[in-house]
């Protein structure tokens, strides 16, 4: 029974510390035209705890569903996928969430992203639970590495 | 024995000659064609390169049809997408405005053409919407299944619809542009991983042909 609740208390230590641990820097959504039911978001996923945690979505006053999806280039064909049991990100790590990569996937959009506007968006993970983010609408061109050369 | 022995290297002078041709064949297909062809847009002749483009005919934002033949005269840059893409799509087409710019007077020498091969979901109007985003004029084309399959096969452009969650789905699409010359011939490709230097290089050199 001690051992139990030794062991309870420790689980519990453990996993206090992810919280709060997690943070998105940089993060922006992309504009989208007149009428568009689809955006994304970007940003650098840090984990500043001690175990991996999943990202495994989130919500969004301004979007029915809010998904993380992953973009891959195989052969000149572009595939995009939800992300299926959230994407890992690494204890004391982090993933990049980018225009070609990983991106929070708005869909369902219940008016269009306008730039200079500021969206409330909650993240979704694991271990720390809820991030609550506001994200700026940024330019189409933001983020993207111009003049792009040496890739 | 001897009479063996002789066969034996019959046979193996044979077998490299085999060898040799092979590897000549392969070195005219690696070294003839295929830069030529896909990458060079040098000699747009080359009989793989010839394979890419042909007639088709579509529907623009305000419900125009819009033929091989009215994009004639013009150099034109093609990607297929669809406007429910979040993000190669608009990155690819806000490159191709941004390439357009830095061209300077010669920008306006090429027409920009996105086909979406969502009809499902993107009426022409949508793609007119769509597309006003850039701040660069943009052809925005779509049509019938048959009308796309026709422009999909002219130029083995691949196109998946993929299901998702909640009833939903994405389309799974070539990235790639297509550069085609004034005739409608092909010129050369974008790809989508390219840095923009050599994408510039490429369009200049559309332009001035």
């Amino acid at each position: 029974m001690k051992t139990r609740f030794i062991l309870a208390a420790a689980a519990f230590v453990a996993a206090a510390p992810a919280l709060a641990q997690v943070s998105v820097d940089g993060a922006w959504l992309r504009e989208t035209a007149p009428g568009a039911r689809t955006g994304a978001g970007y940003g650098l996923v840090v984990n500043a705890g001690s175990a991996e945690d999943r990202l495994l979505g989130g919500s969004t006053p301004v979007a029915a569903r809010l998904e993380v999806h992953s973009m891959t280039m195989d052969g000149g064909i572009m595939r995009m996928r939800p992300v299926t049991g959230g994407l890992a990100i690494p204890a004391g790590g982090r993933v990049a969430l980018k225009p070609g990569g990983y991106h929070l996937m708005l869909i369902g959009l219940k008016q269009p992203l306008r730039r200079g506007t500021v969206v409330p968006v909650t993240l979704d993970f694991a271990r720390a639970g809820l991030l609550k983010l506001s994200l700026r609408v940024e330019s189409i061109d933001h983020g993207r590495e111009s003049p792009h050369a040496g890739h | 024995m001897p009479a063996i022995d002789r066969g034996l290297r019959r046979l193996r002078l044979w077998l490299w000659a085999v060898v040799a041709l092979v590897a000549a064949a392969l070195a005219a297909a690696t070294l003839g064609l295929w830069p030529r062809g896909v990458d060079g847009g040098d000699d747009p002749a080359a009989d793989y390169a010839s394979t890419f483009g042909g007639p088709f005919s579509l529907v623009d934002p305000q419900g125009r049809r819009v033929t091989d033949a009215t994009l004639k005269g013009k150099p034109f840059a093609l990607f297929f997408g669809f406007t429910h893409c979040p993000d190669v799509c608009p990155t690819t087409l806000q490159s191709m405005a941004r390439l357009r710019r830095k061209l300077g007077a010669d920008g306006d020498r090429f027409s920009i053409v996105f086909v979406s091969v969502d009809p499902a979901r993107d009426t022409p109007k949508e793609i007119g919407h769509y597309l006003t985003m850039f701040g660069t004029p943009i052809i925005g084309l779509t049509g019938t299944p048959a009308e796309l399959a026709r422009i999909v096969k002219a130029y083995h452009v691949y196109y998946q619809k993929v299901p998702i969650e909640g009833g939903d789905y994405v389309v799974d699409h070539t990235a790639t542009v297509f550069l085609m010359d004034a005739q409608g011939r092909f010129f050369s490709t974008l790809a989508y991983e390219e840095g923009e230097t050599a994408r510039l290089a490429k369009l200049r050199r559309l332009v001035q042909r």
